[in-house]
């Protein structure tokens, strides 16, 4: 790769990214919107440009066994996938968390069935947000290719031994060709030398992964991957960091924009949050001063960060791209709002669902949510109604 | 920022067309971003591709409802869509036409129009009416968004041994692109 920026697609990107951190085994299944990755993928290894095993499978039920088999064996693994196809892996989302499997995926976050729709939302991740993974979401290019690098680091260290969900919105993101620059091979080399496995499955020195938890143990096994799961934070802290010095390119578990001077501020995950951030700066030029508390990394959940980024924090719009599905409201704002609530924070919170089946969502409908926050309606500390949140733009 | 928005029929290269300018441009220590209208690809049904270029990095994902320019690839495309709905009043119309000047300002009135006979040069440069490289020509003479050899790089990159075809049509789109200014005060 050429020094400097390269004007390239999303997908391609985070495939090579996946090259440059050295994947050994790639099992994946192709759906839309991450095609583009895996098709890359393939051809990289069909090509010999990545010394790796492509496994063709038949599902993403087999795509994820296939790369729990393949960590278990000591390989650097890696997979992606979309919706549907994340929710017929989900079985085996919770095994690969559970067995300690530092697998890496690249999840193209897509609306789900029915009605059929391709386009980007967060119910396939939402469904998929308590199976034990980390999960990092991401807001452009740049920050696909280096979470995906730094993922690997994330997951293989000792202190973690999990699998890391790189989250990545479909299309939006997925299919947009933009700046990025590449880090060199050998400098990803310097920052993640060669996967070290604790175990593996090897015939000349047997061992049981995934055996019987009898209800004498399974409290245990259970308690002590949640321990795991929860001081994961740290390593991700120390990862992003240790990124930031070799590559000038700095990241945190929460990040805030504009909220200095702002007592009003969003809460949202992945590349939304760039229409936000450009929302803010048109509110800004009409001197009204709104924030943004951006979350990359959602599991472990970074609540001390969170914390710190809310205080003096009077309101917050919860944006979200997922129906709660008979919930008080959605998945994010449940764990914001239980948050500020068990922490006395007497924060006004209010919860928007946008963006559902890649609806467009636009600075101005940001306008809209600040002064509907605003508005004495939406002041009320106990909810009413049934319905706890608002869907931007719906009809009928 | 510039926002240019893509008008062709499925298959006919709009998105590679936005892909080779934002390359361009980002060669030349730009920003850029271009995607298509997210879809299944249907062949033959009219499909939009976006392009934003600006000195600062782009922060917007939205697609482009109120374009500075849009290219026309297909024009037969104006009987089933109004391209330049959203179009901003100082904006070009670059379009694939064999039609003159005066029967396109009333099509689009109060626009400035860039207006080249594409499918006709592509026919004749590169053997099929794939108008796509060749309007790049026209965008660039009419608007200037980046200069014609910076499309060079990216263009040899995408089309390998067909390359220079692709080069003649759209030097050649951008010495033949006629521009119709529209009239001060409209």
């Amino acid at each position: 790769m050429k020094e400097g920026k390269t004007g390239i697609e999303v997908s391609i990107a985070a495939s090579i990214a996946a090259k440059l951190a050295r994947v050994e085994v790639v099992a994946a299944y192709p759906i839309t919107p991450q095609t583009h990755i895996v098709e890359h993928l393939s051809e990289l290894v069909a090509n010999g440009e990545l010394d790796a095993s492509y496994v063709n499978v038949e599902s993403e039920h087999s795509a994820m066994s296939a790369c729990c088999g393949a960590s278990a064996a000591g390989a650097r693994t890696f997979t992606s996938t979309s919706a549907q196809g994340m929710e017929l892996m989900h079985e085996i989302l919770f095994i690969a968390s559970a067995m300690r499997f530092p697998i890496v995926m690249a999840a193209v976050n897509r609306a789900l069935s029915s009605p059929l729709s391709i386009w980007g939302d967060h119910s396939d991740v939402m469904a998929a947000r308590d199976t034990g993974w980390i999960m990092l979401f991401c807001e452009n290019g740049q920050e696909v290719v280096d979470s995906i690098i730094m993922a690997f680091k994330i997951a293989e260290d000792r202190r973690v031994l999990l699998p890391v969900m790189v989250n990545l919105d479909g299309f939006s993101l997925s299919h947009v060709i933009e700046p990025i620059e590449f880090p060199s091979q050998e400098k990803v080399d310097a920052f993640l030398p060669p996967y070290d496995p604790l175990y593996t499955l090897h015939p000349d020195k047997p061992v049981t992964m995934g055996a019987y938890g009898m209800p004498e143990l399974y409290t245990e096994a259970k308690y002590a991957q949640e321990m795991a799961l929860i001081d994961s934070k740290k390593v991700v802290i120390e990862v992003m960091d240790d990124f930031g010095k070799r590559f000038g390119r700095s990241y945190k578990p929460v990040e805030t924009y504009n909220t200095e001077k702002a007592d009003t501020v969003f809460i949202a995950l992945g590349s939304i949050n760039e229409n936000i951030k450009t929302a803010i700066d048109m509110l800004k030029e009409e001197g009204r001063e709104v924030g943004l508390i951006h979350l990359r990394l959602f599991r472990p959940f970074p609540s001390d960060e969170l914390i710190a980024a809310l205080k003096g924090v009077k309101r917050v719009a919860v944006i979200e791209r997922a129906m709660p599905g008979g919930a008080m409201n959605s998945p994010l704002f449940n764990e914001i709002s239980s948050l500020v609530h068990s922490n006395s924070m007497g924060i006004q919170l209010n919860n928007y669902i946008v963006g559902l089946g890649g609806r467009d969502v636009n600075p101005e409908d940001f306008h809209g949510i600040i002064d509907d926050m605003l508005s004495p309606e939406a002041k009320k500390e106990t909810p009413k109604e049934e319905k706890n949140y608002r869907v931007i733009g719906v009809r009928g | 920022m510039i926002e240019v928005r893509l008008h062709g029929r499925g298959g006919q290269g709009a998105v590679t067309s936005a892909e080779l300018l934002a390359q361009a441009a980002i060669g030349i220590g730009q920003y850029a971003q271009a995607f298509p209208s997210f879809g299944p690809e249907r062949r033959g049904a009219p499909v939009q591709a976006f392009l934003r270029i600006s000195e600062k990095p782009i922060r917007l994902r939205s697609k482009i409802y109120k374009p500075d320019n849009i290219i026309i690839l297909d024009p037969t495309l104006l009987g089933s869509v109004n391209p330049a709905e959203g179009l901003k009043q100082n904006g070009f119309v670059v379009i694939n036409s064999n039609k003159s000047g005066d029967e396109l300002k009333k099509i689009f009135p109060g626009y400035n129009i860039a207006i080249v006979d594409a499918s006709h040069i592509a026919k004749e440069e590169l053997g099929v009416p794939i108008t796509n490289t060749t309007m790049l020509g026209a965008l660039v003479k009419a608007t200037g968004i980046v200069a014609l050899d910076a499309l060079e790089g990216p263009v040899r990159a995408r089309f390998g041994i067909v390359a220079q075809k692709n080069i003649n049509a759209y030097t050649r789109a951008y010495k033949e692109t006629k521009i119709v200014k529209a009239k001060q005060g409209k």
